[in-house]
């Protein structure tokens, strides 16, 4: 059955634009106007139709002008929650997306960003991608909206259709109105899982070297395999146990020039990925990082502004 | 990933603290608006497990047991089937109704199940209209509606939060706006002209007036002052010792007990002039055949026949208040010739009662001869002056009634007075019966209508005097005159005048009885009838049901535009500077100076200045205001908002003459 549905409807919005023309993206700002919203009663209000009914016919046969008053005002009641339903969308306005940052197969935070000029917005719900958020937007204010998107790949990923709804105010009828932004967000690389550090050529020698006055918080325990010449001596001979320089710390000032081309021949998803990882590193430790790539040179930084942009250029490659 | 609402099962919300309770206020009220017909052990039991479930969930959270269930409802059916003699019927089936609302509480986890629990709700209260619609009544059960809207308003999520009691204002509020809708569709709904399926018999006992009378009946009646009906006359208002309305006509005595006939045959002929009084009668529930008419009726209203007797009775029994006009002639001549069969049925008296009475009858007869009228007279100076006394309190009769009460007990009410008045005529050889009706009756002059109440009841008799027909004979009158002209409170109290706090009461309740008639006549008597002739102002004589559909059609459509008007209603004026903003954009515009989209104020401006050089100065310093109330504050001063608006207002650029 549900199959059928979408096949009904997928042939509908083929022959059928009209239809379907506000499902097509579109750009930001987009205003819910009342050819867009549209109201069909729930499976409550159904029922609860029938329920009037039985009253009607019942306060009818006993003439009991009272009870079919009051069933009158029952019945009005509810065609009043119809325009209060359509209210709570029209004039609802979608003004801006901010994305969040994921890597591809994360789930990636939406924040849509909603203004009521004219009204307040109470009980509505954004269906996304099988997900549901419902908010409330008091008038003249920013309301954010997060949801959550889930990534495959790396580069620009289409936002899908957005469904939003309200059931508001008795949930007897079910107002909805598609939006789809025509609106991408851009996924970060997934980072290998482990690979080589970086080769570094020219001057990385120069700064292997330790610096001067390095203090104790630099020596650790003596773990098998660590070099001999690391072995601080001198303050070994205070300790019941080795202590080794460490090189960690001393590393972290290291530049890393990272470089498109010096990498071995591999795929290009497989240089991205490597790329990914060695940035990942460096950022985790603060090591200023210089990224080339075909299109794109990236001078020395550091920072989480650095790898955010080295990230994004990173998604960009074709 | 495309789904189609309707057909999408909602998944289990869980119940919230506030729509819960909101639920519990309901089913609260539904049971106070049914305690007023079910046992009052019943209604306790259920309040007590409403509030039991209430501090239930509101301790430990949770649905209640499940094996309390279905004993509970077991129970209940039990109950009820013990205490009515079945499930089927308006008191069993609002009980068990009731019944089961308070035990699906018990299991109301969810927000499905609060929705049916609401909607169910609404039906319940509907359902207490059927025993009582009094505007008091409707205005409870519409009070009712309110925590129900409330509860479904409040299963939806991401919505205002507000304190409990202010969650019922945007119920009232849909309500209200939803009136002039509801009224639109009341006036215009066709009703049936007869029922689908039967109605229910009242199963209370009304008290009122009944088919059969013997003395001492009338006591519950005459201390109830519950309106029998209204009556409004078209034209002068009868003076009160016209004002007798007839209801039932009694012939059949059995010695204790005066009992109707039926219908019997073609109305008997009447003789009237041309003073006919037309009057309307809004007659409240009574649960009786029989319409009460102004003495005496020379017709019938629709659905209802004159019996022989001129008696009005309806085809079916007055369940519910109903409206309908006659027409009475004040001075007549009822049946002037008296076929045989009927004299020997007005002269018939059960054998071996009332010795006495039969004695004193016979010597009145061997003392006046054929002269019926001084017999009568005879009879009332006997009343008059034999040392009756009036009250609502006599003592107790024996086997021969009549006799106990002439000839020792001497008191009692009108119920006595005409049963023995007319046992009297009939040992006398002058045919008699008894009528039972309403007598007098309270002018309300603020709404123009004589109320009469069921204390207003009354019994008097008719005797058939050769020329004159049946005559009315109303021996109250002779014993105490003030029940005739002042009315039964007056007669009970002994109190002809004068102040009390009870009367303050009184008129208190008068003015509210007002507000009453109306609702009966304006809602409660609005039958198809009065439906059909809805539009004759408008030249429609008789609206059909097509026509009122069509009418409910138009009308609803035109509300229907009007609610969508409300909906897509924008108020643009709420950003003031925006307004004066657009007010200068739309002059510029009519000199050519168009804004752009997306073209921001300052840029707009030069371009302004610009093309219009004459404004120059005016144009730069609208700029700097403006940009400095947008830009310069979070919150601008009112001063910076007045003096661009005003700027705005005056500025009127002219076109530049080249």
């Amino acid at each position: 059955m549900p199959e059928a549905i979408r096949r009904l409807q997928a042939w509908a919005e083929r022959r059928l634009p009209a239809l379907t023309r506000y499902k097509r993206p579109e750009s930001l700002p987009i205003t819910l106007h009342r050819r867009r919203v549209y109201i069909v009663p729930t499976a409550f209000g159904v029922a609860f139709t029938v329920l009037l009914l039985v009253m009607l016919l019942g306060a009818l046969n006993y003439a009991n002008n009272a009870a079919l008053l009051l069933t009158c005002m029952l019945g009005s009641a509810s065609a009043t929650s119809m325009l209060v339903a359509f209210r709570s969308l029209h004039g609802l306005r979608l003004t801006t997306i901010r994305q969040g940052q994921a890597m591809a197969g994360e789930r990636m935070v939406i924040q849509l960003v909603f203004a009521a000029d004219d009204h307040a917005h109470a009980s509505v719900h954004a269906d996304m991608d099988g997900q549901t958020e419902t908010f409330m937007a008091p008038v003249r204010t920013e309301t954010w909206v997060a949801l959550n998107l889930a990534t495959t790949q790396r580069g620009w990923h289409p936002l899908p259709r957005i469904k939003l709804w309200s059931n508001w105010p008795l949930g007897l009828f079910h107002a909805w109105s598609w939006i789809h932004p025509d609106h991408a967000v851009l996924v970060w690389p997934r980072p290998e899982l482990a690979g080589p550090p970086p080769v570094l050529q020219g001057e990385h020698d120069l700064r292997r070297r330790l610096h001067q006055g390095e203090d104790i918080a630099a020596l650790r325990d003596y773990r098998a395999g660590d070099p001999q010449r690391h072995i601080a001596w001198k303050h070994s001979a205070r300790h019941e146990h080795l202590l080794v320089k460490d090189f960690e710390q001393p590393e972290a000032r290291e530049e890393w020039h990272l470089d498109w081309r010096a990498l071995p021949p591999l795929s290009p998803e497989a240089r991205i990925a490597r790329l990914a990882r060695w940035l990942g590193e460096a950022e985790a430790v603060g090591r200023p990082t210089a990224l080339w790539l075909p299109g794109e040179d990236i001078a020395l930084g550091h920072g989480r502004s650095h790898y955010v942009h080295c990230m994004n250029a990173l998604a960009r490659l074709p | 990933m495309i789904r189609i609402a309707l057909f999408r099962r909602s998944p289990r919300v869980p119940l919230e603290a506030r729509p819960f309770d909101l639920l519990c206020l309901t089913v609260a009220v539904v049971l106070a608006v049914h305690a007023a017909h079910m046992p009052i052990w019943l209604s306790a039991a259920l309040a007590a497990t409403l509030g039991a479930r209430w501090w239930q969930r509101r301790r430990y959270g949770g649905r209640a047991p499940a094996m309390l269930k279905l004993p509970l409802v077991a129970l209940l059916s039990g109950v009820v089937i013990f205490y009515y003699g079945s499930l089927f019927g308006r008191e069993p089936g609002a009980a068990l109704a009731v019944g089961l609302l308070v035990l699906k509480l018990l299991e109301s986890e969810t927000a499905r199940d609060a929705r049916v629990g609401a909607a169910f709700s609404c039906f319940a209260l509907m359902s207490a209209l059927l025993f009582d619609q009094g505007m008091v009544a409707t205005v409870l059960v519409a009070v009712g509606l309110l925590p129900a809207l409330a509860t479904l308003r409040a299963l939806e999520p991401a919505r205002p939060v507000r304190p409990l009691a202010r969650e019922l204002l945007p119920a009232l509020g849909l309500l209200a706006a939803s009136l002039p809708l509801a009224l639109l569709a009341f006036v215009l709904v066709p009703r049936l002209s007869s029922p689908l399926w039967g109605t229910p018999n009242p199963g209370q006992a009304r008290t009122g007036l009944s088919e059969d009378m013997s003395p001492g009946d009338f006591t519950d009646l005459l201390t109830d002052d519950r309106p029998a009906m209204r009556v409004s006359f078209e034209g002068a208002l009868p003076s009160p010792s016209r004002r007798y309305f007839r209801a039932y006509v009694m012939w059949n005595y059995d010695g204790r007990r005066w009992s109707h006939l039926g219908i019997g045959g073609a109305p008997a002929e009447v003789e009237h002039g041309n003073g006919l009084t037309r009057y309307t009668v809004s007659l409240e529930a009574s649960g009786q055949r029989v319409l009460p008419a102004l003495d005496v009726p020379i017709e019938a209203p629709e659905r209802a026949l004159l019996s022989a007797d001129h008696e009005v009775l309806p085809t079916r029994p007055v369940n519910d208040t109903l409206v309908y006009t006659l027409r009475s002639a004040s001075s007549y001549r009822l049946e002037p010739r008296l076929d045989e069969r009927e004299r020997r049925r007005g002269l018939r008296l059960p054998a071996g009662f009332n010795p006495r009475t039969l004695a004193l009858a016979q010597r009145w007869r061997a003392q006046f001869g054929d002269n019926d009228s001084a017999i009568v007279e005879a009879a009332w100076k006997l009343f008059h002056d034999g040392g009756f006394s009036y009250t609502l309190a006599p003592a107790p009769l024996g086997r021969d009634a009549v006799d106990d009460f002439l000839f020792s007990t001497h008191e009692g009410f009108c119920e006595h007075y005409s049963s023995a008045f007319t046992v009297l005529m009939r040992a006398a050889g002058i045919p008699a019966r008894v009528v039972t009706g309403y007598q007098g009756g309270y002018w309300n002059g603020l709404g123009n209508y004589l109320l009469v109440r069921q204390s207003d009841a009354h019994a008097w008799s008719e005797v058939w005097l050769a020329g004159q027909g049946w005559r009315r004979i109303d021996p109250t009158a002779a014993v105490r005159p003030e029940r005739i002209r002042l009315g039964a409170a007056a007669a009970a109290t002994g109190d002809a005048g004068g102040w009390s706090p009870g009367q303050w009461w009184l008129g208190w309740r008068n003015h509210w009885d007002v507000v009453n008639r109306w609702w009966n006549q304006g809602v409660i008597g609005f039958d198809t009838l009065r439906q059909h002739g809805l539009l004759t102002p408008f030249g429609l004589h008789d609206a059909d049901p097509g026509m009122l559909g069509l009418l409910l059609a138009v009308g609803g459509s035109l509300f229907a535009a009007l609610g969508l008007v409300w909906a897509m209603w924008k108020r643009s004026a709420n950003d003031p500077a925006r307004a004066s903003m657009q007010l200068l954009e739309r002059r510029l515009a009519s000199l050519g100076v168009v804004r752009r989209h997306s073209e921001g104020p300052q840029h707009f401006f030069i371009r302004a200045a610009r093309a219009l050089p004459t404004h120059r100065a005016e144009l730069e310093r609208l700029m700097r205001t403006y940009l400095e109330l947008r830009y310069a504050y979070d919150e601008p001063p009112p001063e910076l908002l007045k003096n661009f608006r005003q700027a705005a207002r005056d500025f009127r650029p002219r076109r530049m003459v080249k």
